[in-house]
């Protein structure tokens, strides 16, 4: 459990900057959600028999969770090991790499599910959601933001410079969002492109919250929850495995 | 019982090797320096005493624990200041106490106690609430210093603990590592100024290529390798004096256009010069040595 004290050492700078991190995490995926729901929700019939609202809120909900994600393991991460060198004063206490790593993932996911749990309460708050059973969305959101964590870890691990994290957020995040049912039914999509978001973890975070937003139980839950928790764990492994590589030379 | 000990230790990344077959030995208590040129394996060899990095072959034993396996257990009693200062730009001078003193597993309460014999210590009395960035370089190498002492270390590593700072602000350091080996521990400091090492090392080892090519206190290093008096010639006419010179002294080398006379007894070198030559006498420093062993090319 060493872990906890770089996990620590993130939420004390966290509490310390909370204005422009609360600000930058949260407005930007408030203000698309209303925009977007509000204008777009006046000219669609309910979708999924939700409000379009609601239907996009649960997207938005995941994608919001995947960007605080993938930015605070990927830009902050970085920051910490590249451009700070906090990683190299830590390694000469009693923590090894793969301490870092894991306190780096968990950090992230935790920010990532505070963004996520407040879009949900706002979704709550507008009356979007009908039942308790959304209540469920928060754990949802943290096994979301551990999967895309750990796989910017990854990325993180991986980069000589900044440049390197444009390709993943261009070629991998943008059309991520696009396949994965935050802006309209998945299931409307030609089947490859369907079948590349099942592969994709984005889709089954949609799947889980989209119902709960709804009011009810998702259906293949387990199924959904497996696909992440499968991400969160092969990303675990890989970026020790690249961490502890690029550490020893 | 020795505090740090190092048989035959190798490292190579990809070809070129690093480290090529490094013994040490440091005792307990003892200030040991390791020196050497750019690229010698000074830091390789720190990294791989601190079990950051594997060796390829060798074996290592900090404070009783075998390294690489042990590293962790071994690291909760040594200190680390390293080459380039990596404190925490977003916490305050105290906060990058408390943070560091975490990760060795020391609650807040227990460090809180000590903080203020730390930043005394550091010469920060009255500044725990200072940010790091309104901090000069010669602060920022003393918290450095008080971090590496949050855990109250055994020994403490130090990689060039003063390169890039003032005189008054290296002078306070030296001061201030001389109180710690008052206090009984170890220390183990790379550097490449030789005066430092001439100050404050009981004993040292010169490093070059990866391989250890001379150990032993300053004063016996200089005694075996080099004559006691030197004499720097340089000025119009140098090279004529110098095949007069030749006759004169033991040893007389030629770098660029000055000429180097080493010598027990200087002074009829001494009374040949004439004309406009200038001359500095000196006697003969570690950084003699250190030339003499590891040759005048530069290294980069």
């Amino acid at each position: 459990m060493r872990w906890i004290s770089v996990w620590r050492r993130n939420m004390l700078v966290w509490r310390k900057l909370f204005a422009a991190a609360v600000l930058s995490n949260l407005a930007d995926p408030l203000i698309m959600l209303f925009g977007l729901g509000y204008g777009l929700g006046a000219l669609l019939p309910s979708v999924e028999g939700m409000s379009y609202l609601a239907f996009f809120a649960a997207g938005q909900l995941c994608t919001a969770t995947m960007f605080t994600a993938s930015f605070e393991s990927m830009f902050s991460g970085f920051s910490r090991m590249h451009g700070q060198k906090t990683w190299d004063a830590i390694l000469y206490a009693p923590l090894t790499i793969d301490d870092i790593v894991a306190g780096e993932i968990v950090w992230a996911a935790s920010k990532a599910w505070l963004t996520g749990s407040t879009i949900l309460g706002v979704v709550v708050v507008f009356g979007l959601a009908s039942s308790p059973w959304v209540l469920l969305a928060l754990p949802a959101a943290f096994l979301v933001g551990l999967a895309f964590s750990a796989v910017g870890l990854i990325m993180c691990v991986l980069a000589r410079g900044w440049d390197f994290f444009s390709y993943y957020m261009t070629l991998m995040m943008t059309p991520m969002m696009m396949i994965s049912g935050v802006f309209f039914p998945a299931e409307q999509l030609p089947a490859p492109l369907l079948a590349v978001a099942k592969a994709l973890p984005l889709y089954h975070g949609v799947q889980i919250v989209r119902p709960l937003v709804a009011g009810g139980p998702p259906p293949d839950l387990w199924l959904h929850a497996a696909v992440l928790l499968a991400y969160a764990a092969a990303g675990y492994t890989l970026a020790i495995y690249f961490a502890r590589r690029r550490f020893s030379s | 019982m020795t505090a740090l000990s190092a048989r035959a230790l190798r490292k190579s990344y990809g070809d070129l090797e690093v480290v090529s077959g490094v013994d040490l030995a440091v005792a307990p208590g003892e200030c040991f320096g390791l020196l050497g040129p750019n690229g010698a394996g000074k830091t390789t060899t720190l990294k791989l005493c601190l079990g950051l990095i594997e060796p390829d072959s060798g074996e290592i034993e900090l404070l009783g624990e075998p390294v690489p396996r042990k590293a962790r257990e071994a690291r909760a009693r040594v200190g680390v200041v390293p080459q380039f200062d990596n404190l925490d730009p977003d916490f305050t001078v105290e906060e990058n106490l408390v943070v560091y003193a975490r990760y060795f597993g020391i609650a807040k309460e227990e460090i809180r106690e000590r903080i203020s014999a730390l930043l005394e210590f550091a010469g920060l009395a009255g500044r725990g609430d200072s940010k790091i960035t309104t901090l000069s370089g010669g602060m920022k190498r003393r918290l450095t210093l008080a971090r590496a002492l949050v855990n109250d270390p055994q020994l403490v590593f130090m990689d060039e603990p003063t390169t890039g700072l003032d005189p008054q602000a290296r002078h306070l350091i030296w001061e201030r590592l001389r109180r710690l080996t008052q206090e009984g521990k170890t220390l183990v400091l790379t550097t490449h100024f030789m005066e430092e090492a001439e100050r404050l090392c009981h004993r040292l080892a010169i490093m070059d290529r990866g391989r250890i090519i001379a150990e032993g206190s300053p004063r016996a290093l200089i005694a075996e390798h080099i004559e006691p008096q030197v004499l720097e010639v340089h000025g119009p006419g140098y090279e004529t004096w110098m095949q007069r010179a030749k006759g004169l002294a033991p040893r007389v080398e030629r770098v660029g256009d000055t000429v180097y006379c080493y010598g027990e007894d200087i002074e009829p070198v001494l009374k040949s010069i004439s004309g406009e030559l200038s001359y500095l006498h000196r006697p003969a420093s570690l950084e003699d040595v250190f030339l003499k062993l590891t040759g005048r090319d530069l290294r980069d």
